[in-house]
């Protein structure tokens, strides 16, 4: 029953944010629009959802379909023991969402991640730079469109 | 002395080699052959060696390097950590794109003679991992003496790679401080 709480008030609360609301496997599952993404954080990491555990950070790409990208965020509340997932869908044109540095520490790794790997822009994020790949590396390698077999050494082979 | 006996009948019988033999006579070419032979034999049992070591295989490394399979025994124990006081470069793990111009800079900063062993498949081919991030097999970015296959490798594996080694480098043309350079 207390899932069920929670989605409620998210819905009651941002009637305008929350698109989708269900629970999937014992998990709470929520899809917003990308506007809203720090206002829904900033009140499920208060009290009393305390959902102050940002688990991962990822984001999925949807070749094809047309919202393209889709930001994945798993919360964790160690009072409630329990996870919620956020999604929002970026447009391939307009890639870009708020920075959840401000609320989360761990976020900056994270982002740096996604933004070296698919290219999101955050914004509000301190330091967004390349984290694994190399500076002079060019694209997104775990974008769909990315050549499986494109190398880019960083240094001139020999031979 | 007889030795060099029979070395000299050798080399006569070539034709390529006689000229030389003009040049040099016997007795210098005997002392340079015996004085490369000595060299590969000290050289050869005495290999400090410099784990450049990124990834799973070390693990193996570790066995083969310690008591139970001990490549002390033939003479590769001193593991020196600064690539300036180590003869033979083991390359164990995958090596990224990104990490390419690190094994680059450690493998120009040994001192000669060098040698380096490619352990386990991702640094003789890539391995698993044929995508963006590893170079596939680290012959691209420097020379390799002896490619160790196995994902990861036996330690026995290990063992007679090191043998290989060492029978090349016993082998080979020395090269010494005021031996005349080859331009």
């Amino acid at each position: 029953m207390e899932e069920k709480k929670t989605l409620d008030l998210l819905k009651q609360t941002f009637p305008a944010v929350v698109k989708e609301a269900s629970t999937n496997l014992g998990d709470d599952v929520v899809i917003i629009d990308r506007e809203g993404l720090l206002g829904l954080a900033n009140f499920l990491i208060n009290k009393p959802h305390e959902y102050t555990m940002l688990l991962d950070l990822t984001c999925v790409d949807f070749l094809g379909q047309k919202p393209r990208f889709e930001m994945v965020y798993h919360l964790f509340s160690l009072p409630q023991n329990k996870r919620l997932r956020i999604k929002a869908r970026l447009e391939e044109n307009d890639l870009r969402i708020a920075s959840l540095t401000s609320l989360w520490k761990n976020a900056d790794w994270l982002e740096r991640e996604v933004f070296d790997m698919f290219g999101v822009n955050f914004e509000g994020h301190p330091d967004l730079r390349r984290i694994f790949m190399y500076d002079c590396f060019e694209g997104h390698p775990l974008r769909k469109d990315y050549p499986l077999r494109k190398r880019q050494p960083c240094i001139k082979f020999r031979e | 002395m007889l030795g060099g006996k029979a070395l000299s009948s050798g080399s006569e019988k070539r034709s390529g080699l006689s000229e030389m033999k003009k040049k040099q006579g016997p007795p210098a070419q005997f002392i340079t052959t015996q004085f490369n032979s000595i060299l590969g034999w000290a050289r050869k049992y005495s290999l400090f060696q410099y784990p450049f070591i990124t990834a799973c295989c070390g693990m193996e490394y570790m066995s083969a390097a310690c008591a139970h399979f001990d490549l002390d025994r033939f003479g590769a124990g001193w593991t020196r950590f600064s690539p300036r006081q180590a003869d033979m470069l083991l390359v164990v793990g995958t090596v990224t794109q990104k990490l390419a111009p690190v094994l680059r800079t450690v493998y120009e900063q040994m001192t000669d003679p060098k040698w380096v062993v490619a352990f386990g498949t991702c640094t003789v081919s890539g391995g698993i991992y044929d995508n963006y991030a590893v170079v596939q097999g680290i012959d691209l970015v420097i020379p390799v003496d002896v490619y160790i296959p196995g994902c990861p490798p036996r330690p026995e594996t290990v063992l007679d790679g090191l043998l290989k080694l060492q029978e090349k480098i016993q082998h080979q043309e020395q090269e010494w401080r005021w031996k005349k350079r080859k331009p």
